[in-house]
């Protein structure tokens, strides 16, 4: 089963080392992970999704909550919340393709951002599942490099993991 | 308000006398010298010079272990930092209280694979509860107090403060002010049991009808000895202790079943695998106690007590989970028990566990140690590792602090020895580090100097670590070592005889030893060897009498070699399936093994 972590981390050098260690010790998944300070700057925000039955997050949360730098952590898949994912994507380009590209990328919403004689740069974001079925739609031979932020998430209405 | 001016390496030492630091243990080395000259121009605490680092953690870790105040260690960076790794290994696994500060390179050269330089906060990141990196000197007071609180707070566990040269230097001050407390949004362990929790599980043990109550090292690290004995007195259950929890509960009672687990008694592995209600208090539910976790105790309700949230339904689920420290959540639940049993004398099923005693007797009667007359004779009327222990136990009349290291010996202590007080037995149990017990043995000597210690060890575990026989010269610790020389790794030997058709793969070196007696005279000390049975009580009437009060006596008792360590759990078995006896020098082995 997939599970979004949210975790409130003290914005500490050698904190992320923890949290990535613990999963490394103890023999846990991490699919994607994505980390930032938060609006006050002694907090990171870091959004871990993993995978793993309900005692296999229980135990990885109680074994976050014991490191002393861990300030919060909330199972995001709990409960409604959103999740976005951002993806960079360089496409080839060229003679027919473009326009072909360009409309591709219309339809799911995205953005080129860079332009060269053969390639397109392109800015999508949405769920892990809207940039997969971007990337199927355009076809692999047209893919040149793509980067993905992972997952970041938040709880819908007035769930608020702070403080 | 008059602040003092300090250097750096001055802070650092007066902040460990303002945390009341009686002892470092520790080696000097090029990156801590500015803190050596800081400890040489004062008094208050008193350095001891270890002949290696992984013994310097296994002090502080018997000190902390038998008084319950932290250790303390100091150590260089690189090798001295790397071999310190062990011992903090060792204190992280049964959750003990030390304060480890190494050495580093200057700030300004870390990263720069310098001499002696090691990532000491990443190589001991899965093995510390906490670890600093001091990046200026100001931080120093400020982080000692951190690291004493959070190394002694909650579960207790090893803190590590990696010190860069530049932050002790001498030549720079800095105003000196020892925090009064501690700040940490992110850590706040908990104080209290909940409520209702309490008093769910107060219900369940009084509607037990087979019930054991199994405790660990939570009770002896939380202080809660004398609270689960008033409880369990109260109740009148049986009492079994992991091999951490020796002396939470007094090991001479009768209501004690003994240790469990892969080297429990009979009776209390039976007593486990049939209750109808465990009751686990600050024992996580290790593989060693549970044989296999699927057909672990299949009637029983488990209710589980301890001050880690992590622990609880780690291995087996908890129907009634209560987190909090446990004296104070054992206490109350003994309130809300007396309160029940003053309005209903008729709350607890006497009856039920009036048979459910009757059953544990017959168990105790059939295979318990005391009735157990295999061991009566050695092969060839040689001497046995239980009696040994068992005239250690006379000799010391139960009152000694006892060591050990890992292994057969360990297994024989913990059986033969019966703690009746908390912070006598000292052991590696998660970690299993050979070359614990010596060491330890100086730190508990150390902390209570007009006690009687012994450590009770085999050749092998022995010479780990033998080389601290000088620093017991240089400090005149009068430990008495009890080496059960079975020339050969004895429990590997052990598995092999019983699971690996009896080839002794590189578990024997019988003609590389060395003559233990010699070697301890050699540091100064005094030594006996002993080979029988009729030698055995006046020998050690002998060393643990008047005339050795203020000598190392080691006593090199040669056992047979050929002696096993039973009952021992049938590997992926429950926890009643349990090889017994060697019967016709073949052991009992059911075909399931």
């Amino acid at each position: 089963m997939r599970r979004l972590l949210a975790i409130l981390l003290e914005n500490e050098a050698g904190a992320l080392s923890r949290v990535i260690g613990l999963f490394a010790q103890r023999n846990y998944n991490i699919e994607t992970l994505n980390v930032a300070p938060t609006e006050d700057e002694t907090l990171s925000r870091v959004t871990l999704s993993t995978t793993g039955d309900e005692n296999r997050i229980e135990q990885i949360t109680k074994h976050l909550n014991r490191l002393i730098e861990v300030v919060k952590v909330v199972d995001l898949t709990d409960g409604d919340h959103l999740e976005r994912e951002l993806m960079l994507i360089k496409v080839r380009a060229v003679g027919a393709l473009r326009e072909e590209v360009k409309r591709c990328c219309d339809i799911f919403r995205g953005q080129v951002i860079d332009v060269t004689n053969d390639a397109y740069t392109i800015q999508l974001t949405g769920t892990s599942e809207k940039l997969d079925a971007f990337i199927r739609a355009l076809g692999e031979t047209a893919v040149l490099e793509v980067v993905r932020s992972g997952v970041s998430g938040i709880g819908r209405a007035d769930k608020i993991l702070s403080l | 308000m008059m602040t003092e001016r300090l250097s750096g390496g001055e802070m650092l030492i007066r902040a460990l006398q303002d945390e009341g630091v009686e002892y470092v243990f520790g080696y000097p080395g090029g990156a801590v010298l500015h803190i050596y000259d800081a400890i040489f121009k004062q008094q208050r605490i008193e350095h001891i010079l270890v002949r290696h680092e992984q013994a310097a953690t296994h002090m502080a870790d018997g000190y902390a272990r038998s008084t319950g105040k932290p250790g303390v260690v100091l150590v260089t960076s690189g090798p001295g930092a790397t071999n310190a790794v062990t011992g903090i290994a060792t204190a992280y696994m049964d959750s003990t209280p030390i304060v480890v500060i190494s050495g580093q390179v200057a700030n300004d050269f870390i990263g720069s694979d310098a001499f002696q330089e090691t990532d000491m906060v990443g190589v001991s990141r899965p093995v510390v509860k906490h670890s600093y990196l001091v990046r200026s000197a100001a931080e120093i007071p400020r982080i000692v107090k951190e690291a004493f609180y959070i190394a002694c707070s909650g579960r207790p566990g090893p803190v590590v403060i990696d010190v860069p040269k530049d932050t002790t230097d001498p030549s720079v001050f800095f105003d000196y002010e020892y925090p009064k407390s501690v700040s940490l949004r992110s850590y706040s362990p908990s104080t209290r049991g909940h409520s209702g929790q309490i008093r769910k599980a107060a219900n369940a043990l009084l509607a037990a009808k087979r019930p054991v109550i199994y405790t660990g090292g939570g009770v002896i690290q939380g202080d809660a000895a004398a609270e689960l004995t008033k409880l369990a007195r109260r109740l009148e259950f049986p009492v079994t202790n992991t091999l951490m929890g020796l002396g939470g509960f007094p090991g001479d009672a009768e209501q004690f079943l003994g240790m469990l687990g892969m080297h429990g008694t009979f009776e209390a592995n039976m007593a486990m695998h049939h209750a109808d209600l465990i009751f686990a208090v600050g024992a996580r539910f290790d593989d060693r106690v549970t044989n296999n976790p699927a057909k672990f105790a299949p009637d029983a309700t488990i209710v589980h007590l301890d001050i880690d949230p992590a622990s609880i339904s780690k291995i087996i689920n908890a129907d009634i989970p209560i987190v909090g420290p446990a004296g104070r959540v054992l206490a109350e639940i003994d309130r809300v028990i007396e309160a029940k049993l003053g309005e209903d004398p008729e709350a607890l099923d006497k009856r039920a566990l009036g048979d459910w005693w009757r059953r544990i007797h017959g168990w105790r009667k059939q295979h318990g140690l005391d009735h157990d007359q295999r061991h009566r004779q050695g092969l060839n009327g040689s001497l046995l590792p239980q009696q040994v222990v068992q005239s250690v136990y006379r000799a010391t009349k139960g009152q000694a602090f006892v060591t050990s290291d890992v292994g057969q010996h360990q297994m024989f202590a913990a059986q033969y020895y019966k703690f009746d007080s908390p912070r006598r037995w000292i052991n590696s149990g998660g970690l299993g580090t050979m070359g614990f017990g010596l060491p330890a043995a100086m730190g508990v000597q150390f902390a209570h100097p007009g006690a009687v210690v012994a450590c009770i060890t085999g050749e092998g575990s022995f010479m780990m670590n033998m080389q601290e026989l000088s620093t017991c010269m240089q400090y005149a610790l009068p430990i008495k070592v009890i080496n059960l020389n079975n020339q050969a790794l004895g429990m590997v030997k052990q598995w092999q005889d019983m699971q690996y058709g009896g080839r002794h793969s590189h578990s024997t070196y019988r003609d590389a030893l060395p003559d233990f007696t010699a070697l301890t005279e050699s540091f100064g000390h005094v030594a006996y060897r002993i080979d029988h049975l009729d030698e055995l009580d006046d020998a050690m009437a002998d060393v643990f009498g008047a005339k050795h009060r203020d000598d190392l006596v080691f006593v090199d008792a040669h056992i047979d070699p050929e002696e096993h360590v039973y009952p021992m759990a049938i590997k992926g078995g429950a926890m009643n399936d349990m090889v017994l006896e060697r019967v016709d020098g073949r052991d009992d082995i059911r075909d399931d093994l």
